[in-house]
């Protein structure tokens, strides 16, 4: 199981030496990236997450999309805390035999870690603040699997 | 029985506190509501649109009929926004 959460930053390519693949098992690796979207409004994006129950929903994830594609490996990196404009939120890395199954499993785990894992985003603005409410689009994307 | 509760995001904010210890016989997540929103108007206020909250019953998401039967730790919490 290869999930971390953490307040600091991370580096992507840190932490696809840390994926298991490149010894010549996998033959394609997919990795995406969540960053902080907004403009000059946005003084900050805080998250809050649930610690005790936050890895153990993440690793959940990652079990669910080992089983269906019987991949190589995965790793997760989620922040919480305040980030700013720009900065990377989370990563998910994936490798597998083939490259559709990389990007397959990829796009499972966004949709899963978006609405099943514990996380929780307010925006901070120059004139207010607010919780950020989840697009409707999210809960059927999980629907899709 | 005695249960640990934890609110999150604007339920934390509306309820005012991140954590608390209550006593109750609720028999289920429903009841336990039902239970708090009689406490005070931050928690009928807090409560007063289930479409927009979530619960976790010993850290696992679970819903409203969820029994309480061997529950530990109670969470809510709005929908999840991570990735």
């Amino acid at each position: 199981m290869a999930v971390v959460v953490q307040e600091k930053d991370f580096d992507l390519v840190a932490e696809l030496k840390e994926l298991a693949g490149f010894e010549g098992k996998a033959g394609a690796v997919i990795s995406f990236i969540g960053l902080v979207r907004g403009d000059e409004t946005l003084l900050a994006l805080e998250l809050e997450h649930y610690p005790a129950m936050t890895t153990k929903a993440l690793e959940e994830i990652e079990q669910m999309a080992r089983t269906k594609w019987g991949l190589v490996d995965v790793r997760i990196v989620h922040r919480f805390g305040r980030l700013q404009l720009g900065e990377q939120i989370m990563m998910v890395a994936v490798s597998a035999s083939h490259r559709r199954s990389a990007f397959e499993a990829a796009d499972y785990i966004m949709d899963f870690l978006k609405s099943r894992a514990p996380f929780w985003k307010k925006e901070h603005g120059i004139s207010n603040n607010k919780w950020v409410t989840p697009n409707p689009d999210d809960e059927e994307a999980i629907i899709r699997w | 029985m005695t249960l640990k509760i934890l609110y999150f995001a604007w339920l934390r904010e509306r309820i005012g506190e991140p954590s608390e210890q209550v006593e109750t016989n609720a028999s289920t997540v429903s009841d336990l509501i039902a239970e708090l929103r009689l406490r005070d108007e931050r928690y009928d206020f807090a409560f007063s649109d289930l479409s927009s909250v979530r619960v976790a019953v010993n850290q696992t998401l679970s819903d409203f009929d969820a029994t309480l039967d061997g529950a530990s730790e109670v969470a809510f919490f709005p929908p999840m926004t991570g990735g």
